[in-house]
């Protein structure tokens, strides 16, 4: 058996500071579903290929899957949880609702990240700016139209 | 015991076998109506609808309704969520034990007011008069009625009368799924759980000869192995992750080629064993003898994955001898049974829980995780923790269930008048019932691993009837005289095969729609006037109408455009759906636009219909243009999203769905009525855009070139 370094890392996630262990097996995703208890980051495929565990990590969607935790050391990571402000929804949340842009959900709080990362950079974008930023995340549902109704409603509500 | 009495005549069937009405809804919460079905969520929305009728019936504000968390020791056994047949069975059953408990209820008042229990009303769940509440409410009252067993079948509210079921309740759901708050099995962290991981064998066919020498990671509990199963639990996910790489890596097996060519699935499908079934036969010589032009042709598709977003999940908690299993299961009631015989526990020792999982589209890897969970839970080193099993996500491609590939030779003899006088249909393919306790066989991956195991006989396809198996859909809904329909069910399966969204309707409809635009190109004719010639059912015929004219068919779109029509009533009995595609073929072959109408009966939540309608155009368009399970003489090889490519955002079409109204007819599931009609739509809007025609799924680019340079 081998033994984990004992080393820590520290990790900043939607605003706070955590230190976590720096095992070289621990994802980002495993730190923030297990360590965190983070559960709108998603396990999809470990490989970065489905966009379920998207977080913004410096403002930029990311898969958190295939990331070591110790390499987010330093950075500002902001997960599906990061975004309300209180009680009330960020407004792409609050337009996945409106739009029922969902079957099973568990693509959806990727979508949600991968929407508020093209909104920061266009705020109204058009419908194929909406699916090409769309293009990194995967849903098997079949729930494409409605999400980018969703994200261009919110673009919308953004804007007035 | 004595028997329990025999159920009153008239009752829903699922009723009639759960008749107790407390097993259906309970008012032990002030305030609160609670639900509880054996059908469950896994994003079709059927929880919504459920609670709506419930609601409807009770007179109640939907924000009163919760569903219960459906499980093994409480719920009312509802067999298998599939089939698109959760509100025909649960709603029917929870919209009569409502009527029946709220009349319970306003005769408990009556008595108490000395009133007439016809002058008394429910507003909101309270009792009222017509001079206002009464105070008395389900609540109060304490659900008379709950105990006994449901009587004699009363009327339902009218749906005239309807405000809750009937419109768009937005889905309860959703919320949670857009915050991210823990809602899924994948989510639930239960006090002292371990985590375990399985090392599946390199190949289909292979054993374990040695585990070999592993440096295994701090934190490993244990390796369980018992046969050629090969597990490990640890403290954490990452370790138990780490550990199965590892052992993966030292363990050494005695691997064989099992698998077909997948270049020829057509010598495969054609040449192994297979037992020979007339599933219709409808003989009128005369008109047969009337065919002056005979076409035959074949059509076919490839093994397909359910490719669910999530990987496969289970926890399981074994506790002196009682199990708890935890899982994303269509059917907990079937799983437990076959848990308890695979593994030889009493059936009243085992509890199976089930929490919702990543959209599910048939028989996927879920019930499998929850053996692999027993199995590793059950290890003494475990000491009754729980312990979670996550596959990884080559394992979900690889080792779930799949769809199975099938051909489907027809053959049709136009009459001199352009109609369609005779139809043969012989459909090649593996079962698609390989859900577990099928034929009385537990059918979990496991089990075959295990030094005790059994090979997996090949999967079932049900009676020899057009509504199931490889052959749903296989007998076309058009009106022919002459028609025989034969499968051809492998007696081999080196390839597991079980139920996958609409069973072999996908293929079946693709056809028969493939082949129904070749006679009307045939017979000269329009293709949408040629389907109606030959369809009297006006249900039938105004789906068609409408989608033609949703698609202002039959205008072109330009030179390298093309528009193509399909239809089917899935099962022949239940919803009906056409489908027009546009299809634009330039320097690629792009899906454009869709356009549905369905008609699915009477209608609960119109934007749950909407919503599954679309994502079944859209999973069938995945399917049609690009899906494909790949493998080589040994062991699947379409393990990622990389190797086994589904539609992405911007490949998807428009979609625009329309709800035929039918409030007369009986409800029926709209969750797999698109797959059919959207492939053959595809087909025929692709044939008409490059001016031939490709039979073998998935239609993809090279497929298509092959074709035009051999046309």
């Amino acid at each position: 058996m081998t033994e984990p370094a004992d080393l820590t890392v520290r990790l900043t996630v939607n605003g706070r500071v955590h230190e976590v262990r720096a095992d070289p097996e621990l994802t980002l995703l495993d730190v923030l579903r297990g360590e965190l208890g983070l559960a709108g980051p998603r396990f999809g495929c470990g490989a970065g290929l489905c966009g379920a565990c998207f977080v913004l990590l410096d403002g930029q969607p990311r898969p958190a899957c295939d990331l070591p935790a110790a390499a987010a050391a330093g950075r500002d990571v902001v997960t599906v949880e990061g975004l309300a402000a209180g009680d009330d929804l960020h407004p792409v949340q609050q337009a996945f609702i409106d739009e029922q842009a969902a079957q099973c959900g568990y693509c959806t709080t990727g979508l949600v990240i991968s929407a508020v990362a093209l909104l920061r950079a266009c705020p109204a974008p058009t419908s194929e700016q909406v699916r090409e930023a769309l293009e990194p995340n995967l849903c098997r549902c079949g729930s494409h139209g409605r999400v980018v109704r969703a994200v261009l409603k919110a673009a919308a509500a953004e804007r007035d | 015991m004595p028997p329990p009495p025999a159920p009153e005549p008239g009752l829903p069937g699922d009723l009639a076998a759960t008749p107790v009405l407390g097993r259906w809804l309970d008012f032990g919460v002030d305030g609160v109506v609670t639900i509880a079905t054996g059908k469950v969520e896994y994003g079709q929305g059927v929880w919504t609808a459920l609670a709506q009728i419930a609601a409807e019936e009770l007179d109640v504000r939907l924000a009163r309704v919760r569903v219960a968390p459906v499980s093994t020791a409480t719920s009312p056994d509802e067999g298998t969520t599939s089939g698109s047949k959760s509100i025909e069975d649960s709603g029917a059953a929870l919209r009569q034990a409502c009527a029946q408990a709220r009349r319970a209820v306003l005769a408990a008042a009556a008595g108490r007011l000395g009133a007439d229990p016809a002058a008394l009303g429910m507003r909101d769940g309270e009792v009222v008069t017509s001079s206002g509440g009464t105070g008395l409410s389900y609540w109060s009252l304490g659900g008379p009625g709950l105990r006994d067993a449901a009587g004699p079948p009363v009327a339902a509210k009218p749906c005239a009368q309807w405000s809750v079921a009937g419109r768009s309740a937005p889905r309860i759901d959703i919320p949670d799924k857009v915050t991210g708050r823990p809602r899924f099995l994948h989510d639930l962290l239960l006090p002292g759980m371990l985590f375990g991981r399985v090392v599946r064998p390199p190949a289909v066919a292979a054993e374990l000869q040695a585990v070999g020498q592993a440096d295994l990671p701090a934190g490993v509990i244990d390796v369980v192995t018992d046969g050629s199963f090969l597990g490990v639990v640890a403290e954490t996910d990452a370790a138990a992750r780490a550990a199965a790489r590892r052992l993966g890596h030292a363990a050494r097996w005695k691997v064989r080629d099992s698998l077909p060519d997948e270049n020829d699935l057509r010598s495969f499908l054609l040449g192994e064993p297979a037992e020979i079934s007339v599933i219709a036969r409808r003989r009128d010589p005369a008109a047969a003898a009337r065919a002056a032009r005979t076409l035959t042709a074949e059509f076919s598709r490839p093994f397909l994955a359910h490719a669910s977003m999530a990987p496969s999940c289970a926890i399981a908690q074994v506790q002196d001898a009682a199990v708890t299993v935890w899982t994303h299961s269509q059917g907990i009631f079937a799983l437990r049974r076959a848990l308890a015989a695979g593994l030889d526990i009493e059936p009243r020792r085992l509890v199976v829980r089930h929490a919702e999982g990543a959209g599910a589209y048939g028989h996927n890897g879920a019930d499998d995780a929850a053996l692999d969970a027993v199995l590793l839970a059950r290890a003494p080193a475990c000491r009754g923790r729980p312990v979670r099993v996550m596959w990884s996500r080559e394992d979900e491609m690889a080792w779930a269930p799949l769809g199975s590939a099938m051909l489907a030779r027809l053959s049709a003899g136009l009459g001199p008048d352009g109609r369609i006088q005779s139809w043969r249909q012989d459909v090649w393919s593996n079962g698609f019932l390989g859900r577990p306790g099928t034929g009385g066989e537990p059918r979990l991956l496991a089990l075959a691993h295990l030094a005790s195991g059994q090979p997996m006989s090949a999967a079932p396809d049900g009676p020899p009837v057009p509504i199931i198996g490889s052959v749903r859909n296989s007998l076309p809904g058009y009106d022919i005289p002459d028609v025989e329909v034969t499968r051809h069910r492998l007696l081999t399966m080196p390839i597991r095969t079980s139920s996958l969204r609409s069973l072999g309707a996908f293929l079946n409809v693709f056809a028969i729609e493939s082949f129904m635009d070749e006679l009307a190109a045939e017979a000269g004719a329009d293709p949408v006037a040629f389907r109606l010639a030959h369809l009297a059912d006006p249900r039938a015929r105004r789906v068609i109408e409408q989608a033609a004219q949703m698609a202002e068919w039959p205008v072109q779109r330009g030179q390298d455009a093309g528009l193509g029509i399909g239809y089917a009533r899935y099962k022949g009995t239940s919803g009906y759906c056409a489908a027009v595609a546009e299809v634009e073929a330039g320097t690629e072959v792009r899906l454009r636009r869709l356009w549905l109408a369905v008609d699915v009966g009477r209608v609960i939540n119109p934007d749950g219909v909407i919503n599954q309608a679309e994502g079944g155009a859209v999973q069938s368009a995945s399917w049609a243009l690009r899906e494909r399970v790949r493998f080589d003489r040994a062991a699947i090889t379409s393990v990622s999203w990389d190797s086994y490519p589904i539609l992405r955002f911007t490949e998807v079409p428009d979609v625009t769905v329309r709800v035929v109204a039918a409030p007369g007819e009986q409800e029926s599931g709209a969750g797999e009525v698109a797959q059919g009609p959207v492939a053959g739509a595809i087909g025929n809007a692709v044939a008409a855009a490059v001016g031939v025609r490709v039979r073998d799924l998935p239609l993809t680019r090279d497929r298509i070139i092959r074709a035009i340079e051999a046309g």
